[in-house]
């Protein structure tokens, strides 16, 4: 499809129903529909008033530590020898990953509607960690849903999560991943109407939710636009993010949807390969169907039934991805490549020794997308990859497949 | 409209009495011994059928029906299995409703034309699809309706008068009030907040209103025919199969109707 004769603007999605194109929507049960829909009208109203947007402003400088960096990585460009490479370092922020910026709107929104308690899914835990945190801040109960496979890889995050003050409840049902993790907060929500509020982590879920975590995680792509503007004189010929749900994604691309010179790559996990069966590649691999609230691109087998996503990275384990990706996807707008987990392994000790940064597993997919574009590319191609994590949390998960005990 | 699920209500209204639904999953634990369940339902009592269609993602659902829905694709039970297991059942019973009940995606994944034409040929009466509200509807009701099959809404304690309106719009069949926040069969009925939901529902609509969720015993189902047209029993009759199952109990069929029958003989005689 010519994407110069698509509507004038990309970024006026959803519509007033949540559909991008024909993803997204409200496809949920009917106990969680009049929530959902009091949800959106609290979310606008607080858009539209200035006292929201200033504490949030305000908890983003002093509390998360924005904005983030948008740094000029010299060594990765020289050895890539193409592309010249910026990283935006999200996983500077507190807890280490982008995922806050997403909790701290959430949580303020959940304070306006009188709420009491607040849970979450998880995959990786970032977004459990971030959670947990914005939840400590607040003095709000905290119930943490995370399949009990990834409790076992990613320890580290669970005992943080711990110690926050949050309540980590193991879902063994299904896969054990973040899909069961998002299905068994999806339960609660329903159980625990009055008093709850469900922090979605990514920019998936029924409406309103891929919209306003798409909204919170624009600052990404805001700041990133100034950043480059302030360094080069002239916006990046293009973006590198990860994804997953996409949250990260979208929150880099979105500000510079109707930038159309703007290149943009979103990198799915291929685990052992597009072609083993064992991947996390929802556009790649999958076709367009209805799960946790929206319609989009799911693994799925030919019967309907939701089939397990692989990959070495936790976060980016969900056999889903936002609603808005499947229509970027549809219409052409961003490429969405993969990369398979010994890439994005190759990728993380690139990273590691070339820049002295540890990068979480799933920029790790980015960087390892950017190995192979950034050497076809001229000089004066501006680059920005989203370092939207950081990799401490993966120390156990790299040790393991590298041969070392620790 | 003279379908049977019409005429049951019609016929059960006369009666002054409520319809007993059953539910069970479609192929739980495997494909016969399901089989052999349904066909025992109506003997047992049961006056209309709910069959659960297996989703890997039942999202609304508790730990008993999730179980189950695991239990039968782990026998490989499909969606074209369960119509299958309909057409079977429609050979030897051509008057009980069945009412398939699910979620959209396998439905999508089966071509929603092809699904309807199929559902209605097997001798399916109408659907329930849980995660499809009112503002979803174009995609799945209306064809639903467009083939003669009942497109089933629900609503719940948290629907308040506002939304109530634009539950029913398009509602048909009936409407099924699940009688409490939360998923399938994890929490205890209060029959006085059921009998007041129901009183303030048929304020605006003449459909049947069906209860469920929660519903265990046969003194609940009794409780609940005095205030409603028809009791949902689901979970405990799933929960009763999974027990079973994990026995290797091979009179699976015989302990469901066993369990109906109390339950039909519960609802007979709440009203006299």
């Amino acid at each position: 499809m010519n994407i110069a004769t698509q509507a004038e603007s990309f970024r006026e999605g959803p519509d007033v129903r949540g559909h991008f194109g024909a993803f997204g929507g409200r496809y949920v049960a009917e106990t969680l529909m009049p929530l959902i829909l009091d949800l959106e009208t609290a979310y606008r109203v607080a858009q539209a008033d200035p006292a929201f947007v200033s504490e949030l402003d305000d908890l983003l400088k002093h509390y998360v530590g924005r904005p983030s960096p948008l740094y000029y990585a010299p060594r990765l460009t020289k050895h890539l020898g193409g592309a010249k490479i910026y990283l935006k370092r999200d996983e500077l922020n507190h807890t280490g990953a982008h995922k806050i910026n997403n909790c701290i709107g959430q949580i303020l929104l959940a304070l306006r509607m009188g709420k009491k308690r607040i849970i979450a899914e998880t995959g990786a835990g970032q977004h459990g960690v971030a959670t947990a945190t914005v939840a400590a801040r607040f003095g709000l109960p905290c119930v943490i849903y995370m399949g009990s496979r990834d409790i076992e890889r990613q320890a580290p995050n669970v005992f943080r999560m711990k110690l926050l003050g949050a309540e980590v409840r193991a879902v063994e049902s299904g896969s054990k991943t973040l899909k069961d993790a998002m299905n068994e907060a999806l339960r609660d929500w329903v159980t625990n109407v009055d008093e709850t509020f469900y922090i979605i982590g990514t920019a998936a879920g029924p409406h309103p939710y891929p919209e306003m975590v798409r909204n919170f995680q624009s600052i990404i792509g805001q700041e990133a636009r100034v950043q480059m503007m302030d360094a080069e004189g002239r916006l990046p010929n293009s973006l590198v993010a990860c994804i997953g749900g996409g949250s990260n994604a979208i929150g880099l691309f979105h500000p510079f949807l109707d930038d159309i010179n703007v290149k943009m790559y979103g990198v799915e996990a291929a685990g052992h390969g597009l072609n083993s069966g064992e991947h996390a590649a929802s556009l790649a691999g999958g076709v367009p169907g209805i799960l946790h609230g929206n319609k989009t691109y799911l693994l799925q087998s030919e019967d309907g039934q939701i089939t397990e996503a692989h990959s070495i990275s936790a976060g980016l384990d969900y056999p889903g991805i936002g609603p808005e990706h499947a229509w970027l996807h549809s219409i052409g707008r961003v490429n969405y490549v993969s990369a398979t987990d010994e890439e994005a392994l190759d990728a993380f000790q690139m990273c590691a020794k070339l820049e002295g940064i540890l990068p979480a597993l799933e920029p790790s997919h980015a960087l390892a997308f950017v190995k192979k574009l950034a050497p076809t590319l001229p000089d004066d191609h501006l680059m920005i990859v989203n370092l939207c994590g950081r990799g401490d949390k993966d120390i156990f998960t790299i040790g393991e497949r590298l041969g070392v005990t620790l | 409209m003279t379908d049977r699920l019409t005429r049951r209500f019609a016929a059960l209204k006369a009666e002054n009495r409520a319809a007993l639904i059953t539910f069970v999953t479609a192929g739980d634990p495997d494909t016969e011994t399901a089989a052999a369940i349904l066909a025992g339902l109506p003997g047992a009592g049961a006056d209309i059928i709910e069959i659960g269609v297996p989703f890997t993602d039942p999202m609304a659902d508790g730990p008993a029906i999730q179980e189950a829905n695991l239990r039968a694709l782990a026998h490989g039970q499909s969606l074209r299995k369960t119509l299958a297991m309909v057409s079977t059942f429609r050979s030897a019973d051509n008057i009980t409703p069945i009412i398939l009940m699910g979620y959209a995606n396998p439905i999508l994944a089966y071509g929603i034309d092809i699904f309807m034409s199929d559902a209605k040929a097997a001798g399916v009466d109408g659907l329930i699809v849980v995660d499809l509200p009112p503002e979803e509807d174009a995609e799945i009701g209306a064809p639903a309706r467009a083939k003669g099959l009942h497109f089933i809404r629900m609503a719940t304690p948290t629907t308040d008068a506002k939304r109530l309106p634009t539950v029913l719009d398009q509602a048909s069949g009936f409407l099924y009030y699940v009688s409490m926040t939360g998923i399938t069969g994890t929490r205890d009925v209060d029959i006085t907040s059921i009998a007041k939901a129901v009183t303030n529902i048929k304020e605006y609509t003449e459909l049947p209103v069906a209860v469920g969720f929660g519903i265990k015993t046969p003194e609940h189902a009794a409780s609940v025919a005095r205030v409603a047209d028809a009791v949902v029993v689901g979970s405990a009759i799933v929960s009763l199969v999974g027990i079973a199952a994990a026995e290797r109990a091979n009179d699976i069929p015989t302990r469901v109707t066993a369990f109906v029958n109390t339950l039909s003989t519960a609802i007979k005689g709440a009203r006299l």
